[in-house]
């Protein structure tokens, strides 16, 4: 599917309240696009809560419920059981997430509704920090990033959210990102027609809160997967298959791009550059993505 | 047709849940509530409950579920007791302001630590503020008449709101009694399909629980009071209709047991409320004045029917519950509903806390104390002396 040929129905109206640069408002439009009308999302505390507009007024032109942070996979639990049991279960049902509401206060409800083979698609919009609440550390956020509670640097590795979700043995997961709509497209529209539950998590690099310029989103989402601090993959049935540039990254048909391609533009990283270069940290960061890369070519290649 | 069915409280109200015909139950199990949502497996396994049965991973997942379900527009029901209901907290709120008519049963259960599994209401009390209307049954048949009138109640347009059933631990949820169960078709009639005002709808798609300013926040809260006033007038005619029907009736919002020609009046709930019949009756057979008002539901607060019992006789309540700081929480609503508007004297009693058991016994005797001008304004019943409680 090529961008020209993606459907023209917008189901993301203006209204808006998102920031300029806004990732989960570039998703959203091809997550509408993909699934089409006949879906109910419900979305937990995270930006989107926000996004969406002030009551009584929506940005949304789907039916969209909005739930505690803990509970989007469990509330869409409930939505699901109740179309089916009254003959609308042909309507796609989805929990919209950000990071926090997924990786952290989330994971229980996400690995009961998994767990139970629920029939929804869980998407995960990712921007590595709890942005709603302004810049705050979460499962997601990469070591040595700068958040409020995170004032030095983060000193954790971010946990493997793709791997957690597979252990579930779900028939489908997928990673994508915003910079790569066509990906994102394709995998949502193919989620759409399998049963069960599926899992699809969106890179979404947000401009404040990785503190770049609002012009730069798609370029920060593209650095992330040439730089292979993010993979674009597919979980399907067992199998798994990397995708677009990450395909080509397994097979070493190109090289990964330096890392400090990527974090040297984002001011979440300024403190390993000024007022001298932290070799250590950066260090630290590239050799944790080999690492990354070297199982992914164990297991996958 | 009407059968009997002798059975457990918990087991009584899955019947009574079941032959609601609840789209999606969703439902974690925590003793002493587990033979309830046991009950509805069963219930599964034979087909007699068609509906959707979502074993959750937890208490809050649960309530998170039937909110999801019941904005699609399902009837729900679920159950649960104690620890549960407390994490299940923040989705109570939610349930109420989301305004869906959600069914519980809460089987009343200690809260730890230490782990005590017996009967104390302080779960249910501690939830006053999410706007669920809460009943306390003192019979497995009120429990199966309550369940259903509840669904009844909840999804009433002008309602809109969760409704709470809640009976004690093991005193009923475990101990087995004749239950008169109508026809299924007797109960469809009285109990219709649900049909909500609103659902999430793709060919009506509306945006729910997004960001509200205070003005229009505030309207929501004051709609929600609204309810529950209304609520105080439709729990009467629903228990009207039902003993129309059935024949059976517990009360309005208090039962008046032998509150003729009395001078006090002992208001008490729950499994207590049931043993102060005996208690009553007992009292009042050796020429004491008292009768009982069983407390049937603690939201709304039946202020005015308290009131009015105030003006004839003085009242005593016993709480199986303590708001630490003050004193018990039914105790404090009844003195709230006579302020300024009567000389009543109120005397209070907490008792039977952690599930110490409370016999009729026990409360002729907190009875005869207030009647023989013993007792003191607020006193705790059968605290064992001697206890060292660290000093």
């Amino acid at each position: 599917m090529a961008i020209k040929d993606l459907p023209t129905e917008e189901c993301y109206i203006p209204g808006s309240a998102a920031c300029p640069g806004c990732p989960a408002t570039m998703a959203l439009r091809i997550v509408y696009k993909a699934l089409g009308k006949n879906t109910i999302m419900t979305v937990p505390a995270c930006c989107t809560a926000v996004i969406e507009s002030l009551h009584p007024y929506t940005s949304f032109d789907i039916p969209t419920m909005n739930i505690a942070f803990e509970a989007a996979a469990a509330g869409a639990s409930g939505i699901e059981a109740a179309l089916r049991k009254l003959g609308k279960g042909d309507t796609t049902v989805v929990a919209w997430a950000g990071d926090g509401g997924t990786y952290d206060i989330g994971i229980q409800a996400l690995s009961g509704a998994l767990e139970r083979q629920t029939n929804f698609i869980y998407i995960c919009y990712n921007n590595e920090i709890y942005s709603n609440t302004g810049i705050q550390r979460s499962g997601a956020t990469p070591y040595a990033a700068w958040t409020t509670t995170t004032v030095g640097g983060k000193t954790e590795f971010r946990k493997e959210m793709g791997e957690i979700i597979m252990a579930h043995h779900i028939p489908y997961a997928a990673q994508t990102c915003i910079a790569y709509p066509e990906d994102m497209f394709n995998k949502l529209r193919k989620s759409k027609d399998i049963k069960g539950p599926k899992y699809i998590e969106i890179m979404a690099p947000c401009p404040p809160g990785w503190r770049f310029g609002m012009d730069k989103t798609v370029e920060m989402g593209t650095l992330a997967v040439e730089t292979g601090a993010w993979a674009l993959y597919e979980y399907e049935n067992g199998k798994m298959t990397f995708n677009g540039k990450s395909k080509l990254l397994l097979e070493g048909k190109i090289e990964r791009k330096p890392i400090e391609d990527w974090i040297k533009h984002q001011g979440r990283f300024r403190h390993l550059f000024i007022p001298k270069k932290d070799v250590k940290r950066i260090k630290a960061i590239k050799d944790h993505i080999d690492e990354k890369w070297e199982r992914y070519k164990s297991c996958y290649l | 047709m009407t059968n009997v069915m002798i059975n457990t409280g918990n087991y009584i109200a899955a019947k009574a849940a079941v032959m609601c015909k609840p789209d999606v139950v969703a439902a974690y199990p925590i003793t002493p509530q587990t033979t309830l949502v046991e009950g509805i497996a069963n219930y599964v396994n034979t087909g007699e409950y068609k509906g959707e049965y979502i074993c959750v991973e937890s208490e809050h997942s649960a309530m998170a579920a039937c909110i999801g379900a019941s904005a699609a527009g399902a009837r729900t029901f679920t159950g649960t007791s104690s620890h549960g209901l407390l994490l299940m907290h923040e989705m109570l709120h939610w349930a109420a302001l989301a305004r869906l008519p959600v069914v519980m049963c809460n089987i009343n259960r200690v809260v730890g630590p230490g782990w005590n599994i017996w009967a104390d209401e302080n779960d249910s009390i501690s939830q006053r503020d999410t706007g669920w209307i809460q009943f306390y049954c003192s019979s497995n048949q009120e429990i199966f008449d309550t369940v259903i009138q509840a669904f009844k109640l909840a999804e009433n347009e002008k309602i809109s709101l969760p409704v709470m059933i809640s009976y004690n631990a093991f005193i009923l949820s475990h101990t087995s009694m004749p239950v008169y169960v109508p026809a299924q078709k007797d109960v469809d009639t009285f109990l219709p399909k649900r049909k909500p005002k609103w659902i999430l709808d793709p060919d009506n798609p509306i945006t729910f629980g997004n960001i509200i300013m205070p003005p229009e926040y505030e309207k929501v809260r004051k709609d929600m009071q609204n309810s529950h006033e209304y609520a105080k007038k439709l729990i009467v005619d629903i228990a009207k209709d039902w003993k129309k029907r059935f024949g059976r009736y517990h009360g309005d919002l208090l039962e008046l047991y032998k509150c003729e020609n009395v001078d006090y009046i002992l208001i008490s709930m729950g499994a207590i409320g049931a043993e102060s019949k005996v208690a009553i009756d007992n009292l009042q057979k050796e020429g004491f004045k008292v009768g009982l008002a069983r407390l049937r539901t603690f939201r709304p607060f039946p202020q005015d029917e308290i009131l009015k019992l105030s003006k004839k006789a003085d009242l005593i309540v016993i709480d199986r519950n303590i708001s630490l700081g003050l004193e018990g929480a039914v105790f404090s609503e009844v003195k709230a509903s006579l302020y300024n508007k009567s000389n009543a004297k109120v005397y209070g009693f907490i008792a039977g806390l952690g599930g110490k058991d409370v016999t009729f016994n026990d409360i002729e005797k907190m009875c005869k104390k207030v009647v023989n001008g013993k007792a003191k304004h607020v006193e705790w019943f059968g605290l064992e002396e001697g206890i060292n409680l660290g000093d």
